[in-house]
């Protein structure tokens, strides 16, 4: 598989702080690549800078060929990255329909791609009208990733989606990821939690103090729990 | 005249005050809600709607309504862009700072202020109504203009809120009003937007300075009074909520019309005053705020 997003040698500071170091990655055409590490360190960063809403101090990140940190943060989702932030950060004054319409105007999609979505999120529908801010914790976290999916992205970044979810949220979460990658959708997914990333990674990245330190596949972390616990601490 | 004609009165000035007042509190608290900027030199955006409505009535040769209809379109597109060049030139140099910014309009205002008397004059000058008809009551005649400036921003703020809330350019200033990050993660550019919300609330003060000043003269110094009442209905009716704006500028335009009159103008600013601090200790984000991100 080629590679859908490369990241490589990037530095990113938050004021005098050094976030991320040299920081290298690649995300293969229709793979779930989860990145796990620590609190700290510097995974919602690395999302945040492909965004642009973190901006590169040196290094390269590349989308196919369009060199994203030459883009106005604006102009990254319409080259084809949806962001579905830590916290959702949905806009709460506004209605479901409002929402999935800021990200149908991202790329000028229409009612075909909005019905698409709402195939995948039915409980949506229902609501179209009611102001997202009322909705549940698990139906926010559905409108957040359908919001991201109007965008009809290439790369799909998740910040966290299943933090503080239900059990069974978290397998409607899973599972949604899983079919997005049947659609050749490219995945990068941030967790903490390890049970939360094995069902449906292709591979994962171990973050730490601002680096990839090591990238490995999903079988290889079953076979070995130390890699889990050298990195994150649990196993 | 008996005590219900008299409070009918003052309640229709006290309604032409609400109306001018609401059109120009709505400039301020778009750019306060979406931008997170006190503009301190929204009054003198006023001051040039009028000072330019003068100057578009006597490029008309004496024709009051071309005047007018002139001043109408001349006036606010003029102020509009003095106030993108503001945004442009000095808001996005210092990132839109909060506090930053409140000093750079504090500048804006006198460099405003300075120009107009240099270029306009320290004179009051009037300008004239498109139409002098007079409603017959029956206990009072009444300016047909006035009823007119109630009906027309009305009329403005109805249309306001439905580019807001029905549009796509208001879908987007709501969106960069909730979250700027996200806004942006989503395509939304987000410095155009303010630009736009800045010109847009400039624009809204230099309308309403036109439909006024038939009524009060165009001076340098107009800009004061319309700031402070602004200020005072956005922090009552809450930051950036269109609601909020509309129900405080009714509040305190009837209040004061109706103080004014029956006791003195002085006593209205108070009262309006003293409900400020009020709603500051009791309800910081206003009767009609919410919490921002």
């Amino acid at each position: 598989m080629s590679d859908a997003l490369t990241i490589t040698g990037l530095d990113c500071f938050y004021g005098e702080v050094q976030v991320l170091r040299e920081f290298a990655l690649d995300l293969r055409r229709g793979e779930v690549l989860c990145l796990l590490g620590r609190n700290g360190a510097g995974k919602t960063t690395a999302l945040k800078a492909i965004m642009g809403l973190v901006p590169a101090h040196a290094g390269s990140i590349k989308l196919g060929d369009v060199e994203l940190t030459d883009l106005p943060a604006y102009q990254v989702p319409k080259a084809g990255v949806a962001y579905v932030p830590q916290g959702r950060r949905l806009f709460s004054e506004m209605t479901v329909a409002e929402n999935l319409d800021i990200g149908l105007m991202t790329r000028g999609k229409g009612a075909a791609t909005r019905e698409a979505v709402l195939e995948l999120f039915p409980v949506l529908r229902e609501r179209l009208k009611q102001r997202s801010g009322t909705l549940s914790g698990g139906e926010q976290q559905m409108l957040a990733m359908a919001r991201a999916l109007c965008v009809e992205p290439d790369v799909l970044l998740l910040d966290e989606p299943t933090e503080g979810l239900m059990p069974s949220m978290i397998a409607r979460i899973r599972e949604t990821v899983a079919r997005l990658r049947e659609r050749g959708v490219s995945t990068i997914l941030v967790e903490q939690r390890v049970d939360a990333v094995l069902p449906v990674a292709d591979r994962v990245a171990f973050i730490e103090n601002g680096r990839n330190r090591e990238i490995v596949d999903v079988q290889r972390l079953r076979d070995d729990p130390h890699l889990v616990r050298r990195y994150v601490g649990v196993g | 005249m008996s005590f219900g004609p008299h409070l009918l009165l003052a309640c229709l000035e006290g309604l032409v005050t609400a109306a001018v007042l609401s059109l120009t509190a709505l400039g301020l608290s778009l750019v306060f809600g979406v931008m997170r900027i006190v503009n301190v030199a929204h009054g003198e955006f006023f001051m040039l709607g009028a000072v330019l409505a003068w100057w578009a009535a006597s490029l008309a040769g004496g024709d009051p309504v071309i005047g007018f209809l002139l001043a109408l379109v001349i006036s606010p597109l003029i102020v509009g862009a003095i106030a993108l060049l503001s945004e442009r030139l000095v808001l996005r140099r210092l990132h839109y700072n909060p506090e930053a910014t409140i000093v750079a309009t504090i500048g804006l205002l006198y460099i405003l202020q300075q120009a107009a008397l240099s270029l306009y004059g320290p004179e009051a000058r009037p300008v004239p109504a498109p139409f002098n008809v007079r409603i017959v009551l029956p206990w009072f005649g009444y300016s047909g203009y006035k009823l007119f400036v109630i009906a027309a921003s009305a009329s403005l703020l109805v249309a306001t809120w439905l580019v807001l809330t029905r549009t796509r350019i208001g879908l987007v200033m709501r969106a960069t009003q909730y979250d700027r990050e996200t806004a942006q993660a989503f395509g939304i550019p987000v410095d155009r937007v303010y630009g736009g919300v800045f010109a847009l609330g400039a624009m809204l003060a230099a309308v309403a300075a036109v439909l006024i000043v038939p009524i009060q003269q165009a001076h340098y110094l107009m800009g004061r009074d319309p700031l402070l009442l602004s200020f005072i209905v956005v922090i009552i009716g809450g930051l950036g909520s269109l609601r909020g704006t509309l129900i405080a500028a009714l509040l305190i335009g009837l209040s004061d019309g109706v103080i004014s009159m029956f006791f003195s103008p002085t006593l209205a600013k108070m009262i309006a005053t003293l409900a400020v601090a009020l709603v500051l200790v009791f309800r910081p984000q206003g009767l009609f705020g919410t919490a921002q991100r």
